[in-house]
C-alpha cells in the first residue's frame, strides 16, 4: 500500500496524471511537505499549466490576455518536478505499476494520483460540429471563443450554468446581443437556492440578456459549414453566429475504467481519496468521494476542491494523512459582470433558505438550513458573509435560524463573537 | 523594469523584475516565489495572496476596495491595519515601479 513504509515515504516515486489545479497542487504540496523522490506530472495540454477560472471571465475581455500560470517554468525546474506536457496517458498497467504515455515512454510509480479532470459534455443534436459552435474549458477553447467574439453579431448560449452565464456577461460587456436557453426552470439549478437563482436571472435580464428558461435547442443551422442559428425545442428559430454550449461536464474516468478501478459518476474513492487500488488516489473533478458533511457521495468541480484534495493526498502519500479523512468545507465563486457570487458549503433542494440582507440592494446572502443546522451560504457581493460562513461551517457552528430575522444580525460578528479560543 | 522585493520569514529575499500591469500575486506565481498561493487567480475572492507592504510604498498603492477590505478581514495570517494588502490588487506601473513586501507565514 502506498506509502509502503513511512520511512520510505519521502523518497517514494510518484506519478500525477493531470496538470490542472489538482495535479500541480499535489506536486507542490509533496515538495513543500518534504517529498524528495521522483515526481512526474503528466498533462495532455501543450501549455505550461495555467489557471482555468479567468478563462471564462477577464480572459474574454482583454484582447491580448496571457494565461495566468499556476506556477512559472522555474518552479518545476527548481523543485525537480518532471513536467510532461502535450502527452496523454494511454494506459495504466497496475500489474507492473507503470503508466504508458503516448510518446512511448513508460513511467514506473509507487503511488499514482489521478487528477484527470473533466470534459465538457457535448450536445447530441444535429449541427453541433458546425464552425462557430464552441465549448469552453481549456486555454485553446478560450482563445477560440475570444477570437470568435471579435467578429460576432449575435451570440446564443445553451445552458445557464456558471460557464454560460459568465460568457453571457462578457459578451454583453462588448455590447453583443446574447440569448441564453436553459432547459430547467431556473439557472444554476444544481448549485443554487431558488431565491438566489431568481435574483441572478433578473440581473442578467436587466443587463440585456434574453434568458429563456424551460427552453432548449433541437438542432443548429448552418451555411457552408458555419453556424447561423438554431431551432428551439418549442420551434423558435434563433439567429446566432457564435454559439457557446455549456451543458455540464463528464468526469474523465476512462483510464480508471480501463485499469479496472471502481467508477460511478467519477472515480470512486474512500474518505482518504484512495481508489479501489491502495496505490492509486483520485482527486478533483474526476473523483467521487464520500462527503463527511452531507453523508453522501459527491463529485465537485471547483478550484477549492482540487487544491484541498491535492494537499490531503500529498500528506497521505507521505504517511501523514489526517486520520479523520478529507473534510474541507467546499467553496466556490463565480463572477458574472457586476455579480460576485460566492458559495460555501453544499445545499440540497429540500433545505430551508433564509435570506440575509435585502436583495434589492444587490448585496445579500442566502443561508440554507437542514433542520437547525446551517449547511450552506450563498453570498452575492457580500464577501464578509462568505468568509464567515466558511469558518462557521468548518467549525460546525450555526446561528439559530431565528437570529437571522434580526436586522442587525451579522454572520461576521457571529463568527467572531463565538470563536473558540485556539 | 519595475520590481518586487519579497521578504520571507526565514530571512530569505526574492527580487523579481516584471513588466507594468503585473500584480504582485502574478509576479510571485510566475517566478516561483514561495508563500503566495493566489488560488482564485486574482479576483479578490480567496485571500491567499496576502502580503505586508513595507513602509515607504504605502502611499503609492491604490485605495483598498470594498471587496478587498472584506477579504483582508479573513486572511490566514493576521491582518495588519496599515500594511496588509492582497497581492492581486497591488499592480506594478508608473506609480509603483518598486514595492517591497513581507510574505506571511501562512495563506491557508
Amino acid at each position: 500500500m502506498c506509502p509502503a513504509h513511512k520511512s520510505e515515504a519521502a523518497t517514494t516515486s510518484v506519478v500525477v496524471i493531470g496538470a490542472g489545479h489538482a495535479g500541480v497542487q499535489t506536486a507542490e504540496a509533496l515538495r513543500t511537505m518534504g517529498h524528495t523522490g521522483p515526481l512526474t506530472l503528466v498533462g495532455d495540454e501543450p501549455a505550461l499549466p495555467y489557471q482555468r477560472p479567468p478563462l471564462s471571465k477577464e480572459h474574454l475581455d482583454i484582447a491580448d490576455a496571457e494565461p495566468l500560470p499556476l506556477r512559472g517554468t522555474q518552479f518545476f525546474t527548481e523543485q525537480q518536478i518532471q513536467l510532461c506536457t502535450g502527452v496523454t496517458v494511454t494506459m495504466i498497467d497496475r500489474s507492473s505499476s507503470r503508466v504508458h504515455l503516448s510518446d512511448g515512454r513508460e513511467l514506473p510509480y509507487d503511488c499514482l494520483v489521478l487528477a484527470c479532470g473533466a470534459a465538457n459534455r457535448s450536445l447530441p443534436v444535429p449541427g453541433s460540429d458546425l464552425d462557430g459552435v464552441h465549448s469552453l474549458r481549456t486555454l485553446a477553447d478560450a482563445e477560440a471563443v475570444r477570437a470568435a467574439m471579435a467578429g460576432c453579431e449575435s451570440a446564443l448560449v445553451v445552458g445557464a450554468g456558471f460557464i454560460g452565464l459568465e460568457f453571457a456577461a462578457a459578451a454583453r460587456k462588448r455590447g453583443l446581443p446574447v440569448t441564453v436557453v436553459e432547459a430547467a426552470e431556473r439557472p444554476l439549478g444544481r448549485a443554487l437556492s431558488a431565491e438566489m437563482a431568481e435574483h441572478i436571472t433578473e440581473a442578467h435580464r436587466s443587463n440585456g440578456v434574453d434568458l429563456r428558461l424551460g427552453a432548449g435547442v433541437t438542432a443548429f443551422l448552418g451555411d457552408n459549414g458555419r453556424v447561423r442559428g438554431a431551432i428551439g425545442t418549442d420551434g423558435t428559430e434563433y439567429t446566432a453566429d457564435l454559439v457557446l454550449v455549456g451543458v455540464g461536464v463528464v468526469p474523465r474516468d476512462e483510464l480508471a475504467v480501463q485499469a479496472g478501478l471502481a467508477v460511478d459518476n467519477g472515480i470512486v474513492v474512500d474518505e482518504h481519496l484512495r481508489t479501489s487500488d491502495p496505490d492509486i488516489y483520485a482527486i478533483g473533478d474526476c473523483a467521487s468521494f464520500p462527503h463527511l458533511f452531507t453523508g453522501t457521495r459527491v463529485r465537485l468541480e471547483s478550484v477549492q476542491n482540487a487544491t484541498d484534495q491535492a494537499r490531503h493526498v500529498a500528506a497521505a502519500v507521505l504517511g501523514r494523512e489526517d486520520p479523520g479523512g478529507y473534510r474541507e468545507v467546499p467553496w466556490f465563486w463565480s463572477h458574472q459582470g457586476q455579480l460576485k457570487l460566492q458559495i460555501a458549503g453544499l445545499r440540497s433542494s429540500d433545505d430551508r433558505a433564509l435570506v440575509l440582507g435585502d436583495p434589492a440592494d444587490g448585496k445579500f446572502s442566502v443561508c440554507s438550513y437542514r433542520g437547525q443546522r446551517l449547511v450552506a451560504v450563498e453570498s452575492l457581493n457580500r464577501p464578509a458573509d462568505h468568509m464567515a460562513a466558511r469558518r462557521l461551517l468548518a467549525e460546525g457552528r450555526s446561528p439559530a435560524p431565528e437570529q437571522l430575522a434580526d436586522p442587525d444580525f451579522s454572520l461576521k460578528t457571529f463568527a467572531r463573537a463565538l470563536a473558540p479560543t485556539p | 523594469m519595475p520590481k518586487v522585493i519579497f521578504h520571507h520569514d526565514n530571512g530569505e529575499t526574492d527580487v523579481v523584475e516584471s513588466p507594468d500591469g503585473t500584480s504582485v500575486m502574478k509576479v510571485a506565481l510566475q517566478n516561483a516565489v514561495a508563500g503566495i498561493v493566489g488560488e482564485c487567480g486574482g479576483q479578490a475572492m480567496c485571500a491567499t495572496c496576502h502580503v505586508y507592504v513595507r513602509d515607504g510604498y504605502l502611499d503609492r498603492l491604490p485605495e483598498i476596495s470594498e471587496d478587498e477590505e472584506e477579504m483582508l478581514e479573513c486572511t490566514a495570517a493576521s491582518r495588519d491595519e496599515t500594511h496588509s494588502r492582497l497581492g492581486c490588487q497591488v499592480v506594478l506601473g508608473p506609480d509603483l515601479e518598486e514595492v517591497e513586501v513581507d510574505v506571511p507565514g501562512s495563506q491557508i
